[in-house]
């Protein structure tokens, strides 16, 4: 009985490997452009959260005003450049 | 039932090769149903394992002797929830539920990433089901968990009786719950090295990952290291046994990883430095894996001989070596893309935290493996004690606790000499003022010592004033209540403030781990009922001696205690009652006498404790039965020539025996050996560890929607605007 259930079990298993086999071919389209995209929307956050950790060290004593300033431009500066990068992306997409 | 359970394993293996064929297929050729197969085959592998470790664990819970490995892990006296957890008590046990979290830890990334990283998931998934492949060919060639016995025994051999601890049985799952998610940010890595894909998508992806994987193998360290305090009768909790290094060196890898990680994720740099800290993670967690199971080392935490080491060594060897290939022939797409802007920066203490963890993790690997290199190469057993661990240990770790002070007080990027004076005033003061405070106690005698509670005072005053500051900062903001401000800046930081939590918490611990070896108190004494030893402030009296026969469940007797009942009394204070005492469980042995049985069998210690914040009350009682000998023997003798008694009889003599052995112990004790030890602020380190998880869990937290929102719309006209401002 537990054999019998067993094989049931591994034949769903097959069934559930094999079922994208049976929806028929799809070829990867865009993965490179996908991951170029990912890798800058994970820059972009990371410059946001670097922005919001400028500011914290500032509040927290750990940066001038003029340092933070001077930071923080220069930050925001490289969070536009990957959003016109992005923007570009798009533009190449469309 | 064995049958089942071997079908499962085989079409686990099947299945992890096919994934393996199809994701590397999908992969090369673009065919995304080949990807999609290949990720399916994960969650089958988990179905399937999960379906075989269910049949195990029904075995072990009906007693059943017809499977080898219950006859030889449990027994019909073996309380349920050991019965339960006896199953990774065993190399095969365990082997499947390495397997088990590893295919159930993937199918979570994988199912999470199903629609992003889309070129380096196939390959991780293949690296995935590699490790899954090995682990099932194991099980299904060399170590199988379902082997039958042709004549089960009527009862089993029993549960090593110093595995009988609940931190032990949760021990294993955690540990391999660490090994197996440092599996994922391995595959990840291998992924993104074969794809060139090696910006910061893949990093963010499996972060979750790789800090569970660190949470979960610190956990499996404490509750390794509390087992061997309570459990192991010697009252200490590090040993610098091959196996506890073992999972020690991933977690330091791993340390060193969380930390520069966020430089790459920052700034871009470090790239070669991170992916080869992550790939050695993944090669020291099956290092640790091969250490316990491949029989060269002697260890109580190890599995003794076996025939698995050369399949490891192979495994470690392709590990390393694709690792060392990829990451060489990847050097272009791995430069850096910034440089360090200054040495006074959060970046440079970073580096320097790196630098100490890994020094910290070729020590514990020398001190681990020189003796087996030194035996291989003289053929003399070489040993590298305690002492030698903690002449380099304890300078690196005394400048990792100062570090993990000084890391939050620097800004990223560049600090100026004024602000560091500003930040700095504070802890310094606070670390200057314990110094001078125990010094002015006495405090002398350890100089290491000293300086690690002074660092750690340096540590809370440098994170008690950033919280401080960061409230206030909130509060002026927000207009919020002190507790309001502190849950609002938390929330909104759970990274920066989960990670400062676990600096606290490593602090404290510290301070336990320097306290307790410096000024530990210890005595190895023989007592008589009525006699006195004294312990540091503690008058430990030996009042009487006490025994009990425990009886399983089901009637049969599982062991045997003999023990002791201390009167202690602290300087002038009350006196109270501490009971501690040995269990002796029977032998199975077939040429052992009825009573010898339960002698000749695995004994451990039951510790008395009296544990405070200030100090332990460790004590442990190892009875002289040497007195019992002759009417052991004399039993033995009865019993052997009662060959014609019923079961039954046999059963109520037997423990009517047993009962007058015990009464003649307690009635005219023989002098017993006793092991006092007070050790100062050993609940520290247990305070520590729970601070630690409590950090890690805080940083693991998923962000909400609104700590996400400069990611949004609204975030992004902000950030334009301020900058056409400006």
């Amino acid at each position: 009985m537990e054999i019998v259930l067993v094989l049931i079990l591994v034949a769903v298993a097959v069934l559930a490997i094999s079922a994208p086999l049976l929806a028929g071919r799809r070829v990867e389209r865009g993965a490179a452009g996908e991951a170029a995209r990912a890798d800058l929307e994970a820059a972009r956050d990371a410059k946001y959260a670097e922005i919001r950790d400028a500011e914290m060290d500032y509040r927290t004593g750990k940066l001038s005003d003029a340092d933070w300033r001077a930071l923080d431009r220069q930050l925001r500066r490289e969070a536009v450049e990957l959003l016109h990068a992005l923007d570009e992306l798009d533009g190449d997409a469309a | 039932m064995a049958t089942a359970g071997s079908i499962c394993l085989a079409a686990a293996l099947a299945i992890c090769l096919y994934g393996i064929g199809a994701s590397l297929y999908g992969a090369r050729t673009g065919r995304r149903e080949y990807v999609d197969s290949g990720r399916r085959a994960v969650y089958a592998l988990a179905g399937m394992t999960v379906v075989a470790m269910l049949i195990l664990q029904l075995a072990f819970v009906r007693s059943d002797f017809a499977f080898e490995l219950v006859a030889t892990h449990s027994s019909t006296t073996t309380p349920l929830f050991y019965r339960l957890t006896a199953v990774w008590s065993s190399q095969e046990g365990s082997l499947l539920l390495w397997v088990l979290l590893l295919s159930l830890w993937s199918s979570a990334i994988l199912y999470l990433t199903r629609r992003k990283l889309r070129e380096v998931a196939p390959y991780a998934t293949a690296v995935l089901l590699g490790f899954g492949a090995f682990f099932c060919a194991l099980l299904v060639f060399l170590e199988s968990p379902f082997t039958t016995l042709a004549a089960p025994p009527v009862e089993g051999t029993g549960l090593n009786p110093l595995l009988r601890h609940p931190s032990m049985m949760i021990h294993p799952p955690m540990l391999y719950s660490g090994y197996t998610l440092f599996a994922v940010p391995f595959a990840f890595a291998i992924g993104a090295l074969i794809t060139r894909r090696l910006g910061s998508e893949w990093i963010r992806s499996t972060r979750p990952f790789t800090l569970a994987a660190w949470l979960f193998l610190g956990i499996g360290i404490m509750l390794g290291a509390r087992w061997s305090y309570m459990e192991l009768g010697w009252g200490g909790y590090w040993a610098w046994d091959p196996v506890e290094n073992a999972s020690l060196m991933p977690w330091l890898t791993g340390t060193a990883f969380l930390h520069s990680v966020m430089i790459q994720e920052k700034r871009g740099m470090l790239k070669v430095w991170n992916v080869s800290l992550v790939l050695a993670t993944g090669v020291l967690a099956i290092l640790g894996t091969f250490l316990v199971r491949s029989g060269i080392l002697q260890s109580i935490h190890a599995f003794g001989a076996s025939t698995l080491g050369i399949p490891f060594l192979v495994l470690i060897g392709v590990m390393i070596g694709g690792s060392i290939l990829l990451v060489s022939s990847r050097a272009e797409s791995l430069r850096s893309e910034h440089r360090l802007d200054s040495l006074l920066s959060r970046e440079a203490a970073f580096l320097l935290n790196n630098l100490v963890l890994v020094a910290l993790c070729f020590v514990v690997f020398w001190g681990t493996f020189f003796p087996l290199i030194s035996e291989a190469v003289t053929g003399e057993e070489a040993s590298v004690g305690p002492p030698w661990f903690n002449r380099y240990i304890t300078p690196l770790a005394l400048i990792l606790v100062l570090l993990s002070g000084i890391g939050p007080l620097i800004a990223w990027r560049r600090a100026t000499v004024a602000n560091l004076r500003r930040n700095f005033a504070l802890p310094i003061g606070a670390a200057v003022l314990v110094a001078m405070v125990l010094v002015a106690m006495g405090v002398t005698g350890s100089v290491p010592a000293l300086l690690m509670f002074a660092f750690a005072a340096f540590v809370l005053g440098a994170l008690g004033q950033e919280l401080w500051r960061g409230v206030g900062a909130r509060r002026a903001m927000s207009r919020d209540s002190v507790p309001a401000a502190l849950v609002a800046l938390v929330r909104r930081n759970r990274r920066r403030y989960g990670g400062y939590t676990v600096h606290a918490g490593i602090a404290v611990l510290f301070v336990g781990v320097a306290a307790s070896s410096a000024f530990q108190s210890q005595h190895l004494v023989e007592l008589r009922p009525g006699q006195t030893d004294r312990v540091g402030d503690y008058a430990i009296k030996y009042e009487r001696p006490t025994s009990r026969l425990i009886a399983a469940s089901n009637g049969r007797l599982e062991r045997i205690d003999l023990g002791a009942r201390l009167r202690v009394r602290r300087g002038d204070g009350d006196a109270e009652v501490v009971d501690t005492y040995k269990s002796y469980f029977p032998s199975m042995a077939s040429d052992l006498g009825a009573i010898s049985r339960f002698f000749e069998g695995e004994a451990t210690s039951e510790v008395g404790l009296r544990a405070g914040l200030r100090r332990d009350l460790w004590t442990a009682v190892g009875p002289d039965i040497g007195r019992l000998q002759p009417r052991i023997d004399e039993g033995d003798k009865v019993f052997a020539d009662a060959s014609d008694l019923s079961e039954a009889d046999r059963g109520a003599l037997l423990a009517e025996a047993l009962r007058g052995l015990t009464r003649s112990y307690t009635d005219d004790p023989p002098p017993a050996t006793f092991r006092f030890i007070v050790s100062p602020m050993v609940s520290w380190i247990w305070l520590g560890g729970l601070i630690v998880f409590g950090g890690a869990a805080i940083a693991l937290w998923p962000a909400g929607a609104r700590a996400r929102r400069p990611a949004t719309a609204a975030g992004l006209a902000r950030v334009a605007r301020e900058l056409e401002r400006a």
